[in-house]
This record gives C-alpha cells, structure tokens and sequence, in this order.
C-alpha cells in the first residue's frame, strides 16, 4: 500500500538519522562500530518496546501514561517472587510479568471504555493508583537478588564477535527481543483485522461503531497490549539492571511519547507506523549516544530532543496549513484547523 | 429541563466535592484522634497547600482552553535557578526582589515562547509544550548539570517558610492569586473568552473574538503562574535543581479535573479548582499524621479521581 | 453471502422494505403514529418532512436503531422481522449513507469499500488481495473509477461520497439510505450523483432518498412519502407533484409571506466592492449594497458566493480588488475590523459556526458586544450582563427557561434566534445572512423574512445568501446570480418571474 505521507515522515526521519550518523562518524569514528550500534540497540530496548505499546494505543486514538507504572509493578512482583524462591527459571520470570502487565492494562482499557472520558486522565488516575500502592507495600526497597540463570541471561547473545581489544561483543537477547515484538507488532496491525480496525477506530470512532465494530473489544485489546509490552519491557528493564528499583522507570512516560510521536504517530489518533516509531526510538538513541562520544555534556540531550520535538511539530503544523491553503483556499480552516 | 448544562454540572461536582472534603476531614481527624484540626496540623497543610495550588491555577488556564500544558513544571524549574544563580552567583548585592523579578520576567518570556508555538504556528497544545517541557528541562540541566544550587538569602525564603500574623505567606500569595484568577475568568472579558474559545473555538472565530490573542495570553498567564510557583518552590526548599517536583506535573491535572474543569475545555471554576487542592492536600496531610506513606496518598487520589469520573458518567451519562 | 448477491439482481419491482403500523413515543412526543411505509426495489423513494416530522425516527426502526412499539409489523425480503437489529438489518441488506458518509479518512479507499470483510468471514488474516479485488470489482459493476491506494480524506467530498456508497454495495445492500446526500455538493457533483443513483436503481437497488431539497427530490424519485407531526399524508408518484403541492404537503399550509414596500433606488451606498478577487474562490466581483436594501445572491453550492461573503467578514482576505463600507476601505483584514466597520455575519452552519452550544443564552449573547459591558477597571458587572442578557431575550422574543441555560437547551428557531440577536446587538449597518432558513420550519421562516424586512426599514442593510429561488425572490430588492465564482447576472427581483430565475441559476 502507499501511504504517501507516512512514508514521508519516516523518510524525513530515516534522513536525519543517517545525516546524524554521518555527523557523529565524522567526529568519532567508534560511533560505527558494531561494538557501539549493538550497544545502543540493547540499551535502548526497553524504550523500544514501551514504544511499540504507545504506538498502537495511539493509533486507536487514545493515550497511556500508566504503563510505567505497569511495567514497575509487574517487574517488581517478578523480582519478590523469583528472589524469595529463586526459583532458577528465567522463563518462569518471564511469564510473571506479563499476566500483570495484561490485567491492568485491561482495567484501563475497561474504564476508558465505560467513562468515556479522555484516557490522559483515566490513565493519570491508575498511574497514581498502580505505583502509589506498589511504593506503599514495597516502601520503595531495592531488589538485586536474582538467581543465577537470571544474571546469566543478561549476558546472553545471538552470536558474539571480538573487538579489536580483544573484548567480546554480539547482538544482544534483548535486542531480539525489540526485534521480535516490533515485527508481531507490525504483523498485527497490517494483517490481522483487530489491526485494521485499531486504524479504524483512531480514524473515525462513531463510523467505526456504525459499521458494527465491537468498540469495547478493540479498546481492551489495545489497553491489554500496551499492558503486555509493559510486563514485557518490565522484564527487560531489570534484566538489563540486575536491580529493580521501584522509581527507576516512573516518569519516563513522557519520552516515551515523544518517541512514538517523532516516528509519525499522532495524538488525534489513526496515524503511525512501527517503522516510524522505531526510527523516532533510534533518533533518541543517537543523539544521546552521540552527545556521550563527542564528549559533550550528557544535559544537551534534552535540549537537542526538546527542540527536534518542537521543530518537527511545528514542520508539519505549517505543512497542514499549506495544504489547507491549497485544497480548499479556505482562511478560515487555516486558521482554526 | 436544562440537566445537560455545563453550569449545574459545575455546581453539583463542586458540592459533591465540599462533601467529600467534609468527609474527609471528619475521617482524618477521627483517625489522627483530633490531630488534624489542631493549629499545626492546619498549619503544616496551609504551608504545603500554596505550591499545588499555584501550579494548578497554572495549569487551569490551559486546560480551559481545551489544551494542556506540560511545561508548567519545567519552567518552573528554571525560573527557580534562575532566581538562585541570581542570589547566590551573579547578583547577591542585589537581594531578593530583584532576582524575583528576573525570575517573573523569564517566566513570561518563556510563556510568550509557547504561545507562539500554540497559537501562532497551531502545533497542537499537548505536543508543543510536550516538546518545550523537555527542551526547558534540558536548558536548566546544562545550567545546573544537575546539581542542587541551594542557600538563599533570608528575605527569599521569608515567601516559602515565612509567616504574618500566624498565616504561612505563601498561603496569602496562594489566596491572592487564587481570586485574581477568579476576577480574571469570571469577570473580565479574556475570562469569557476563554471560556467561549473552550467550548467551542469556530464559534468564537466567527463572533469577532482573536483566537490567537486568547489564546497567546493563556499560555502566557500560564506561564507566569508557573513562575510564582516557583518563587514558593524554590524558596520552601531552599534550593533549584532541574527536575524538582515532577510529579506535581501530572498531579495538576488530575487536580483541575477533580475540580471540574473539564478536559475537552470550556469549563471548570477556581473555586472547584481550590477545593480539590485542599481536598489532595488534606489527605496528603492527613496521611502523614498517620505515619502511612505519602505514595498511599497519590494512590488515593488516583481512587477519587476515578471516583468521581465515574460519578459523573452514572449521574450525567 | 452469494445467494444474495445473485438474488439482488432479479427482483425490481418487488417490495424489499414493508412496514406497517409503526408507531414510536418518546417521553411525552408521538413522533410516528401508525406510519405504513413500503420500498421497491430498483425504486428511488424519497422520504420528506419538516424537521420533527418523523424521518429520522422512521429511518431508525428501519434500521434496527429503534424499536417501534409492539403492534408494527417490519417485513424484509418478503420475510416478518420480529426483532430488528442494527446488525440483522445490515445482514439483510439495509444500508445507511450518513450525512457525514462515517468513512475511515486515514485508510485507503479500497479499505474503506470492502471493510465489511473486517466482519465476517474474515477471522484469521487480512487478506489485502482479496480487498483489491472487491473492491475493484464493486467500483467496476457501478462504474466508478477512483484510485484504489488513496487515503480518502485526499479524495474530495463528492468522491467520498462515492466510496460510501460504493462500501454499502461491497456490502451486499439490497435498500441504500442516503441521508441529505446533496447537502455539500455542488451542482455539477449533484447530477453526477444521480446519473449514478440511476445506475444503481437498474441494478435493482432500492434507495431512500432523503433531502430537504423539494427540487431534487422531484428531479430523482419515483415516488415520495410525506410525514408530517409524526404522521403519514400519503405515498405520491412523483410526476403527479410539482414544487408547490410537495410544500403544502409537508407544512399543510402556504407560504404567506408577500413583501409590499420594496425600496427605491434613491438611498445612499453602504458597501460598494470592486472586482473583488481570491485564486481559485470567485472572481471579478462588483456590485454594491444600498442603505436599507436587501441583496440577493443566489448561487448552488461551490458558486464561491460562501466565500465571496467570508472575504467581506475578514475571514477569508481577498487576493485583489477593493471592498468599501461607507466610503472607508476594507481590506478584509480581520473579523475584528468588519465588526468595527458594522458588518455582521450569521454563518450557514449555526450549530457549529453561530453557537457555543454548551455556553448558556446570557455568554453567546453577549459574545459580541463584551466590549460596550466592561465596566471602569475593565470589569463585567455579572448583574448588569446578566440583566442585558434577560432584556435581549425578551426584546427578540427568545423562548428559553433562563438565560443560564445553555443554548443547546433551545428550539432550533430560538437557537436562530439567538444568532441573529448577537449580531443585531452589534449594531450593524450591513448584515450578511448566509442561507438562514436551512433547515427551519415555514412558521420560523416567515418570521425571518418578517424580521428582515423589518431590520430593514430601521435602516440596516441585508445581504441574504440563499439557494432557494422562490426565497430571494420573495425578500430581496435586487438579486445577484453566482456561478462558478462568477456574478453571471443583476437584476431587479420584481423584473423577473421565478421560473426564469430558476431557469438562469441550472443551467
């Protein structure tokens, strides 16, 4: 299928990240190392994978804030089961967070549904409920005991190289893990319907319920796979920390959006690609791995990200009004739009 | 005949809202055993209050507009180094007063930036200030790479920690900010534009309102308001650094929404607004007194929130 | 499913769609008493009525929306339907072409045709070939060719419309609703779509046609049903009617309005524009507007004349030429300086143009004129608006429980009302009135053309904007006809009779 202005954006995008490169591999060549991109590409996985969630719940038109939460609470009762049993299953630990993850993702997705209230504000209230009762229960306490197999997996790779300093280096299981769920991601929202009727329901929500689509179900599935990926990305996160920390990952909401929304995601909802959302994470990715070769201050990431942000918006802001102009001629909806 | 109105709704939340405050307190003290009405008890929650309550105000504007704006925390932030640079590095002759009008001045400044981008250029609300809160956070962090800047002078932190005639100063600025907004949205022509644009932005075009004026001033008042706060913020702490207070982000909204306004715009009032910071800061206070975790607190607001969405949706449908 | 698209094509001339004593109560409002309808297929049937008549209300039962109180009889295909759902009537080949067509924007048009697929049959696995070829297959058996690959929103509204009706095909539709489906066309897409409507009656597809426009509902049907109060006056083959009974049989009563004192041409200039220009809208027009007069511009949909009247408002600045109000020069520059000059404008779309519907009577009032309410300090007194408010109300006869209540509370006549109010209370020289009647009943509508004529004896100076023909000719002194962004034609309303006026504006 051609879609013509999708394709732009992540055009655009695909050229930023490689003018980027360019840069930064001018500056300092380590930055095209395979040492260096697998590096970036495992340490960015969780961010990948949250994003994959908050693609398709923007696709649908709706937002989540909570998954941090989500993923908070699920990682934790990961790491209190498998560090008091130790239980030295890694796939035991992986199935833990993702029941988690489902359920609450299924009570926002029911409460969006019956309130019919905007889901920021559903989604601000459980945030505050699922971590405020978490940090009650925990009291904030560390977790780093882990069985063996638990640590051990961290280090796993697809297949391992050896640097010129003899250091060994590969493609990590995290990295795969991104990979994987990008691809389900992608597969799910071209080619099973529940996919087509997510862009459906984000483009026009009352012709989605005129044409007979189950509303509530689609609200749920997308609510529930946001909660998944979180139980997922929960998993992940305390892999690659070996430490669970209940405030590690409350707050990162907010880039996490911007990161789907610089991919070509929309809050109005009915746009987006994985794609996208994978370029607009790497772009994140590269700039603040840059900052860190160039020896730059790590504080200019946020400057830089804030102002790629608000650029790109305000780009296709003055885009929309051209085209307004130039398909109706109307002032009036170029004023408003 | 007229149940759908915008105006009883108000006025039901806002006594639903009075109940549950009065339900509260009388839980509170029955569980604190009378602690919480006593003097310092009052007192601690009259200290406290001003800050949510400031960047609330901040954040009502915006959101009566039918935006939002995620910025508020962050420009606060700044303006609070700002302040404190100014105290403590490049002008400490020059006391108090002036570093708080560099601070007021910055935060208008910064509210003209995302007007601009809001009204003039049309990016939508929550992505520009979405964009500016994480580019103003970053300028603060390169300011301050990420250290606290602390020790203030003592006129400075006469406005967070100070008191006249037994009542926190703080709270008085709260108060009197608090009717300057009522005056402002209720009584002057901006207010009911607002208002207006809110509900229904075509209509206001087409009745000779300037959109983009209105909507240039709310980002800027917005601002501002944000940058009082930070004057309370930085001088309760004694110190700025750059991501002071964001959970308070996400808690205004929830507090402007508990107060009525709601989030596709075009209503809510100050007094609803106030109730609901008192109600979030009695609880906050109250669970304190308790000796539970100030988390079960933020998981309670959670609850009422919800609560009364939910309540809404049965009583309104 | 291909039993019934083989059946589909065999049974013109047979009833699809009976219902029988359907009657439907809300509250205290009977709004259908014992309605007997009936649906041929390969039949256009148009369906019209004044607003609160029973159409929609009738439209929903047939749709499984609503439930008509026990004792109605629904038969579809020959068969009893004793419960119908909005999913059994889609089944059974009901179809609903909504005002707003309900299309997916952000998907491509063969997406948008064949998304019924996304319902049934489909469970595993989108197959994309299989909707290609759908709906190629569908746009090829009615004849339409648009690109496949296009996301809709791109496509113009009249194309759109296509796809929406094209989807209900896809569909399998044996009876296709199609709801005001003129109401954003203009007049060259308006006989495209029923060359098509022709297309698809041969095919044996039964149409409901809606529409508030007696003219093309007498150009396309083959019969109509009046409802009126709820009530059915009858089923008429359409060549047995003609304009004027199709009117009387929808109001029972006649237009009474007659205007006697026409002005006369001695009165000063208000608004003189020349050759007023903007690419692509209108072009080269002049004409200009006597103290007292009322203007007619008559013009289809798409004529430029909406815009034309925008550009007088400041709300879409023209290109070129010259706009003068009262010798003074307007550049169209903004809203805030045509209100300055004494222009006012009561938009076409009042719901969501001229109202903020959720805004109490005393806000939207008031909206204007804040500027003569701000007290010393640059305060509103809220008594003294409010007592503003409360004598408005009763000066302009609006009918509202209070003037707290939100305007979405009132009557459609008193919402016009109050649109014409504000504008009034500006104190206007010139008032733009952007087809005021669309969608008001024939009592409010007299008591427009009353309140215009009245306004203009106080000096004020009208330009109504209007496709109706029998409407400018009754009100105005001088009417403009506007096509292609063109002013085609001036004249003097009582040198011409309306046939010829209808005449000129067609063809």
């Amino acid at each position: 299928m051609k879609f013509q202005m999708r394709r732009q954006t992540e055009l655009y995008l695909l050229a930023i990240v490689v003018v980027l490169s360019i840069f930064l591999t001018v500056m300092n060549p380590k930055f095209l190392t395979l040492e260096n991109l697998f590096d970036l590409l495992r340490n960015n996985s969780f961010l990948g994978i949250v994003a994959l969630g908050e693609l398709i719940v923007l696709i649908s038109g709706g937002i989540d804030v909570s998954f941090t939460a989500t993923a908070t609470v699920a990682q934790y009762i990961m790491g209190v089961i498998i560090s008091r049993t130790m239980v030295n299953s890694v796939l035991l630990a992986f199935l833990i967070p993702i029941p988690i993850g489902i359920a609450l993702g299924a009570i926002n997705g029911c409460l969006v549904y019956y309130t019919r209230v905007n889901p920021v504000i559903i989604t601000i209230s459980t945030l505050n409920f699922y971590y405020g009762v978490l940090m009650f229960i925990s009291k904030g306490t560390w977790i780093y005991k882990f069985p063996p197999t638990f640590r051990e997996f961290a280090k796993l790779k697809l297949f391992t190289l050896m640097s010129s300093k003899g250091v060994p280096f590969g493609v990590s299981i995290f990295t795969l893990f991104w990979v994987i769920l990008g691809i389900i991601t992608f597969f799910l929202l071209k080619y099973l319907p529940i996919g087509r009727k997510i862009y459906a329901v984000g483009g026009n929500l009352e012709a989605a319920r005129r044409a007979g689509f189950n509303i509530f179900r689609i609200q749920l599935f997308v609510y529930c796979y946001i909660g998944l990926l979180a139980g997922v990305a929960g998993f992940v996160h305390a892999e690659l920390n070996q430490m669970i920390q209940p405030n590690a990952i409350v707050g990162m909401e907010l880039d996490v959006i911007a990161a789907a929304i610089l991919g070509g995601a929309s809050v109005f909802g009915g746009v987006g690609t994985v794609g996208g959302t994978f370029l607009g994470v790497l772009l994140i990715a590269i700039v603040k791995n840059g900052l860190i070769l160039m020896k730059a201050s790590a504080y200019w990431h946020e400057v830089i990200m804030g102002s790629i942000i608000v650029l790109a918006a305000s780009i296709s802001a003055y885009q929309r009004k051209l085209q307004i102009r130039r398909e109706k001629g109307r002032f009036v909806e170029e004023q408003l739009f | 005949m007229w149940k759908n109105s915008s105006f009883k709704v108000g006025d039901i939340q806002i006594m639903a809202l009075v109940f549950l405050l009065a339900g509260l307190l009388l839980l509170m003290s029955f569980l604190t055993r009378g602690k919480l009405l006593e003097i310092q008890s009052l007192q601690a929650i009259a200290f406290q209050l001003p800050l949510l309550g400031l960047l609330t105000l901040a954040q009502m504007g915006p959101m009566v507009s039918g935006g939002i704006d995620l910025s508020i925390i962050a420009t606060a932030n700044l303006v609070s180094i700002i302040m404190a640079l100014s105290m403590t590095r490049f002008f400490p002759s020059l006391h108090a007063p002036f570093a708080i009008l560099l601070g007021l001045l910055l935060s208008l400044l910064l509210g003209m930036v995302k007007g601009f981008f809001v009204a003039l250029v049309s990016v939508p609300a929550i992505i520009a200030t979405l964009g500016l809160m994480i580019f103003i956070r970053g300028v603060s962090l390169v300011i301050t790479r990420g250290y606290v800047i602390a020790g203030f002078p003592r006129d400075f932190l006469f406005i967070g920690n100070g008191t006249v005639v037994g009542i926190p100063t703080s709270f008085i600025i709260f108060a009197a900010f608090a009717i300057f907004m009522y005056i402002l949205l209720s009584r002057t022509r901006f207010g009911l534009e607002l208002y207006l644009f809110g509900s229904n932005p075509v209509a206001t075009l087409f009745s000779g309102v300037d959109n983009r004026k209105v909507v240039f001033r709310t980002y800027l008042l917005s601002s501002f308001l944000a940058g009082v706060a930070s004057c309370v913020m930085a001088s309760r702490f004694n110190a700025a650094q750059a991501d002071y207070g964001e959970s308070y982000l996400l808690l205004t909204v929830l507090a402007c929404v508990l107060g009525g306004v709601s989030p596709s715009g075009g209503s809510g009032r100050v007094l609803g607004i106030t109730v609901s910071v008192i109600i979030l800061q009695v609880v906050a206070t109250g669970f304190n007194l308790l000796g539970f975790s100030s988390h079960l607190a933020s998981a309670l607001w959670g609850i009422i929130l919800l609560g009364v969405v939910l309540f809404n949706r049965l009583v309104f449908g | 499913m291909t039993n019934v698209e083989e059946k589909q094509f065999t049974l013109s001339g047979e009833p699809f769609l009976q219902l029988r004593h359907v009657s439907k109560r809300f509250g205290g409002v009977q709004a259908l008493e014992n309605v007997d309808f009936e649906i041929l297929l390969g039949e256009v049937h148009a369906l019209v009525g004044e607003n609160g008549s029973g159409k929609s209300t009738l439209v929903k039962i047939a749709t499984g929306v609503l439930q008509p109180e026990t004792g109605a009889e629904i038969i579809i295909g020959g068969k009893k339907v004793t419960f119908l759902t909005p999913f059994e009537a889609h089944h059974l080949g009901i179809h609903v072409v909504h005002q707003d067509l309900s299309l997916f924007p952000n998907l491509s048009v063969a997406e948008n045709i064949a998304s019924h697929f996304y319902l049934e049959g489909f469970r595993s696995f989108v197959d994309w070939r299989k909707i290609w070829e759908r709906s190629t297959e569908v746009m090829e058996k009615l004849g339409v060719s648009l690109p496949l690959d296009v996301e809709v929103r791109k496509l113009p509204i009249a194309d759109q419309q296509l796809v929406a009706i094209c989807r209900a095909i896809a569909g399998y539709a044996r009876l296709i609703i199609l709801d005001e489906p003129t109401s954003s066309l203009t007049w060259k897409e308006v006989n495209r779509l029923f060359t098509f409507i022709r297309g698809l009656k041969e095919q044996g597809i039964a149409i409901l046609f809606i529409s508030h426009r007696l003219d093309e509902v007498l150009e396309i049907s083959d019969r109509v049903t009046v409802l009126r109060d709820g009530k059915k006056v009858g089923t008429f083959p359409t060549r047995e009617l003609d304009q004027s009974k199709l009117s009387f049989l929808m109001t029972g009563k006649k237009l009474a309005f007659t205007r006697d004192t026409r002005m006369h041409k001695v009165a000063p200039e208000v608004l003189r524009v020349e050759n007023l220009s903007r690419t692509n809208q209108y072009r080269d027009i002049s004409f200009s507007l006597r103290k007292g007069e009322i203007l007619g511009i008559i013009g289809p949909r798409g004529s430029g004349r909406t815009e034309m009247a925008l550009s007088l408002f400041g709300l879409n600045p023209p290109d070129g030429g010259k706009i003068y109000v009262e010798g003074k020069e307007f550049r169209g520059e903004s809203v805030q300086r045509a209100i300055s000059l004494g222009i006012g404008y009561v938009p076409e779309n009042r719901l969501l143009q001229g109202l903020v519907l959720d805004q109490s009577v005393e806000n939207n009032l008031v909206i204007t004129v804040l500027k003569k309410l701000l007290e010393k300090g640059r305060l509103l007194d809220p008594r003294r608006k409010q007592e503003f408010a409360r004598q408005t109300v009763k000066d302009f006869g609006i009918k509202a429980s209070d003037v707290e209540a939100p305007v979405r509370s009132l009557s459609g006549g008193n919402q016009q009302k109050v649109v014409l109010a504000k504008w009034i209370l500006t104190e206007p020289r010139i008032l733009i009135l952007d087809t005021p009647t669309h969608g008001v009943d024939i009592g409010a509508k007299e008591s427009i053309y009353q309140s215009m004529v009245e306004l203009t004896e106080k000096g004020l100076s009208i330009i109504l904007i209007s496709d109706e023909e029998q409407e400018v000719m009754m009100v105005s002194d001088r009417i403009l006809v506007m096509k292609g962004g063109k002013i085609v034609e001036e004249f003097d309303a009582r040198s011409m009779a309306e046939e010829d006026l209808r005449r000129k504006v067609r063809e």
